[in-house]
C-alpha cells in the first residue's frame, strides 16, 4: 500500500515464505491492520468500526432470519410471528435485526456528520467520500426494502408510497413503477423481489465497504486538525502516528462496547421504540393507516420531498418553464433525490483551502446550524402534511441546499481561517502536554 | 471534545424524537395502569395471565381470535403456566379443522387458539403491539422504558370506557367510546361487573376484569418478553463489564504515548 511510509510484513519461517511468495495474504492483512493512523484521531473517529459491526451482525441475524421467513403476501406476516414465537431466539434475532437497522442509521449519520465537519471529504480523499454516498444510498435502498417484508400496514404503505414516487418521473415513471413493482400495485411480486434484492444488497455495501477502506488506506485517515502526516521518512511519520493495531482498535472496541450495552438496553427493553405499532396490523390494500410515517432514518429527506407543494413559487417557475413536465410531485423527488446529490458533491463546492471546521470561525456556525436543520427536518418529517409544518419544512429544506450550493463555496473566498498547527504531532502534544501540567498542579507531590 | 459529546448527543436526541413521532397517531388519552410487566424489572403475574385467560375464554372468544398463539404456551415459562394436563384439558374445548382427515376434530395443545369467529371482529394476538397508548413526554415516547408503549393500557381503557350512549348508522348499532379513534365503536360492551366467576373469589368488578384481560392480551402479543428483558439483562452487565475493562486497557495503552514529556 502506497501512502505513510511504515513497516510491512516480512516472512520469517519457510512455511510464511512459502505463502508469501505465493499470495501475500498475511502481508494484506498485516498492512490493513499496522496501517499509520493519526495519533490525534478523536471519539468522532469511531463510527467506522460501529459500521463495521452494524453490517456484520445485520447480515449473519438477517441470514438466520431467512431461514424462517416466508416472502409470500399470505404467510409473511405470520411467517414473522412464527420467528417471535415459536423460533429459538427467533424474537431476539429480529429485535436485533430491527433495531440493528437504526443504530446502523445513527452511525451512518455521525459518521457523515464528522466528515463534514472535518472536511474528510477535501482532496486527496473525494473517491471515499463519494463510495461513502453510494453505500449510504444503498444503505436507504436495503432498509425500505427490508421494513417492507413483514408485511404490515407500514410496510406495504410505505412501500406504495415511496415507489408512487417514480411513478412521478415525466413519461417513464408509470412504465417504471410497474416495472419496480411487478406490476400495477405493491402485491406478491414487489414482495418476492424486496425480499431478493434486501439480500443481494448487504453484500454489495460489503464490496463497497472493502473499497471504501481501500480508498482512505491508501491517502491515509483525515484527523480532527487536518493537517497531513509527514510522510518525508519513517521516523518522520512515527511521529504523527501510531498503529491501528493495537492503539485504535483497542479504543474503537471500548466505544463499540459502550454503544452496544445502550443498544441491548433498547433491544431487551424497549425494542419497538423505533417502530410503528401499525406493523403489527397485518397489510390490508384496503384500509389506509390514518398517517403513514417512514423509518426514522429517512425523515429528514421525506420533509424535503413533501416541503415543495405547488403553492412554492420556485415549483411553479419550474412548472411553467418545462410547460408543466416537472410538476410539484416530480420536483419533490428531484429535491429530496438532489439534498443527498449536493452533500454527495461536497467535495467540489467546498471551496475552502483549510480542511478541518476547528481552523474555520465562521463555518462552525453554518455547520452546527446544518446539524440543528438536519433534526429539524427529521421533526417535520414526522409531522402531518399542514401549516405550520409546511412552512418550517420549506425554510429547513431551503438552509440544506444553501449550505451546500452558497455558503460552503462562498465562505472558501470570506473566511479568514485560523492558524493551524505545523503539524499532528504538535497538536497531540499540545493537548496532553497542557493535561499533564494541569495533572502535575494538582499533585505537587508527584 | 465537548463538541463531538453535543453532537452525538444531538444524534441520540434526535432519534428519540423521531422514533416516538414514528410511533404518533392517537389522539385518546391513555391513563397509565401500574402493570406488574411495566419497565425493565417487570415480570407477568402468572394469577394475574390466568385470570385474564379465564376472561378471554368466556367472554372476548366468543366473537375473537387469537390465530397466531399455539394452545401449548399457556403452559410456557413466562406465560400463564398452566400445568400440562390442564393445557391437554384446555385444549378441548375448540374444535379445529384438520386438513389431513378433512374434518373437525378436538383441539390438542400443538394447535392453535382459533381464529374470529365473527368477520368484523379483529384478531386479538397482537393487539397490545397494535396500539400505543403512550407517546410523551413531549411526543418524545421515552417513557416507554418504564411505562411499556401502552397497549395494554389502551385496551384496559377501552373496556371503560363506554359512556352507555349509542347511535344508529346505516342498520349499525354504534356505541361511543372515550378509548376508541372516532370515539364510536361498533363492539358492545363485552365486560361488566361479575362478568366472570373466579374459584378463588379475586375481585370481579369491571377494573379489575379489564386489567386482567389486557394483561392476558399483552401476554399474547408478546409472549416472551420475560426471556427478552432477562436477555437485556445480561447483554447490559456483561457490556458494560467489558466497557470497564476496554477502558482500563484502553488507558493503559495509551499513557505512554499520551504523557512521554511528562518527566
Amino acid at each position: 500500500m502506497s501512502g505513510i511510509p511504515h513497516d510491512h510484513y516480512e516472512p520469517k519461517s519457510n512455511g510464511e515464505k512459502w505463502l508469501h511468495s505465493r499470495l501475500p495474504i498475511v502481508g494484506l492483512l498485516y498492512d490493513t491492520l499496522m496501517i499509520p493512523t493519526p495519533k490525534n484521531l478523536n471519539w468522532m473517529w469511531i463510527w467506522g468500526i460501529v459500521l463495521t459491526f452494524c453490517l456484520a451482525l445485520q447480515i449473519v441475524t438477517g441470514i438466520v432470519l431467512v431461514m424462517h421467513y416466508t416472502p409470500h403476501v399470505d404467510l409473511a406476516f405470520s411467517s414473522v410471528e412464527h420467528i417471535m414465537r415459536n423460533v429459538n431466539g427467533g424474537y431476539m434475532l429480529r429485535y436485533l435485526h430491527m433495531n440493528g437497522a437504526s443504530l446502523f442509521f445513527v452511525a451512518v449519520y455521525a459518521h457523515i456528520f464528522r466528515g463534514l465537519y472535518y472536511g474528510s471529504y477535501k482532496a486527496p480523499r473525494e473517491i471515499t467520500w463519494i463510495i461513502g454516498m453510494l453505500i449510504y444510498l444503498l444503505m436507504m435502498a436495503t432498509g425500505f426494502m427490508g421494513y417492507v417484508l413483514p408485511w404490515g400496514q407500514m410496510s406495504f404503505w410505505g412501500a406504495t408510497v415511496i415507489t408512487g414516487l417514480f411513478g412521478a418521473i415525466p413519461f417513464v415513471g408509470e412504465s417504471l413503477q410497474t416495472f419496480l413493482l411487478g406490476g400495477p400495485a405493491v402485491d406478491n411480486a414487489t414482495l418476492n423481489r424486496f425480499f431478493s434484492l434486501h439480500y443481494l444488497l448487504p453484500f454489495v455495501i460489503a464490496a463497497l465497504v472493502a473499497v471504501h477502506i481501500w480508498a482512505f488506506h491508501s491517502t491515509g485517515n483525515n484527523n480532527p486538525t487536518g493537517v497531513e502526516v509527514r510522510r518525508g521518512s519513517k521516523e518522520e511519520a512515527e511521529k504523527d502516528t501510531l498503529p491501528f493495531w493495537p492503539y485504535f482498535v483497542i479504543k474503537d472496541l471500548f466505544a463499540l462496547a459502550v454503544i452496544l450495552a445502550v443498544f441491548f438496553a433498547i433491544v431487551g427493553f424497549m425494542p419497538n421504540y423505533l417502530g410503528h405499532p401499525d406493523n403489527y396490523i397485518e397489510a390490508n390494500a384496503l384500509a389506509t393507516p390514518a398517517h403513514i410515517v417512514p423509518e426514522w432514518y429517512f425523515l429528514p429527506f421525506y420533509a424535503i420531498l413533501r416541503a415543495f407543494t405547488s403553492e412554492v413559487w420556485v415549483v411553479q417557475i419550474a412548472s411553467f418553464v418545462t410547460g408543466g413536465i416537472i410538476d410539484a410531485k416530480f420536483f419533490g423527488v428531484l429535491a429530496m433525490f438532489g439534498a443527498i446529490a449536493v452533500m454527495a458533491l461536497v467535495p467540489w463546492l467546498d471551496t475552502s483551502s483549510v480542511r478541518s471546521g476547528r481552523y474555520r470561525p465562521m463555518f462552525k456556525w453554518w455547520f452546527a446550524l446544518l446539524v440543528i436543520d438536519f433534526f429539524a427536518l427529521m421533526w417535520l418529517g414526522a409531522m402531518p402534511a399542514e401549516e405550520p409544518y409546511a412552512s418550517f419544512s420549506l425554510i429547513a429544506s431551503a438552509y440544506w441546499f444553501a449550505y451546500f450550493l452558497v455558503i460552503l463555496p462562498l465562505l472558501g473566498v470570506i473566511e479568514k481561517p485560523l492558524p493551524q498547527p505545523a503539524t499532528i504531532e504538535e497538536d497531540f502534544d499540545a493537548h496532553y502536554a497542557h493535561k499533564a501540567d494541569a495533572d502535575a498542579a494538582a499533585n505537587p507531590a508527584e | 471534545m465537548i463538541k463531538k459529546l453535543t453532537l452525538s448527543a444531538l444524534v441520540a436526541l434526535g432519534l428519540g424524537t423521531s422514533g416516538a413521532m414514528a410511533a404518533g397517531g392517537g389522539e385518546q388519552h391513555i391513563e397509565n395502569i401500574d402493570f406488574s410487566f411495566d419497565g425493565p424489572f417487570g415480570a407477568y403475574d402468572v394469577n394475574q395471565l390466568q385470570r385474564g385467560l379465564q376472561i378471554y375464554t368466556e367472554v372476548c372468544a366468543a366473537c375473537h381470535g387469537l390465530k397466531y398463539v399455539a394452545i401449548r404456551t399457556l403452559g410456557d415459562d413466562g406465560g400463564p403456566q398452566l400445568p400440562e394436563d390442564q393445557v391437554i384439558e384446555y385444549a378441548k374445548q375448540f374444535e379445529v379443522f384438520d386438513a389431513d382427515l378433512d374434518d373437525f376434530r378436538e383441539a390438542t395443545p400443538v394447535d392453535h387458539f382459533p381464529e374470529s369467529n365473527l368477520e368484523t371482529a379483529p384478531d386479538l394476538s397482537l393487539m397490545a403491539k397494535k396500539r400505543a397508548g403512550f407517546h410523551g413526554p413531549y411526543g418524545l415516547g421515552i417513557n416507554q422504558f418504564f411505562k411499556g408503549m401502552g397497549g395494554a393500557e389502551y385496551i384496559a381503557a377501552l373496556l371503560n370506557g363506554y359512556t352507555g350512549e349509542t347511535k344508529e348508522q346505516a342498520g349499525v348499532t354504534f356505541y361511543e367510546n372515550t378509548a376508541f379513534p372516532g370515539g364510536w365503536i361498533a363492539m358492545a360492551p363485552p365486560l361488566d361487573d361479575e362478568s366472570v366467576e373466579f374459584v378463588d373469589g379475586h375481585a370481579n368488578d369491571l377494573h379489575h376484569l379489564s386489567e386482567d384481560v389486557s394483561a392476558f392480551l399483552m401476554w399474547t402479543a408478546e409472549p416472551k418478553m420475560m426471556a427478552r428483558k432477562q436477555a437485556g439483562f445480561a447483554g447490559v452487565l456483561f457490556l458494560t463489564l467489558l466497557s470497564v475493562l476496554l477502558y482500563l486497557t484502553n488507558k493503559r495503552l495509551w499513557a505512554p504515548v499520551k504523557y512521554k514529556n511528562r518527566d
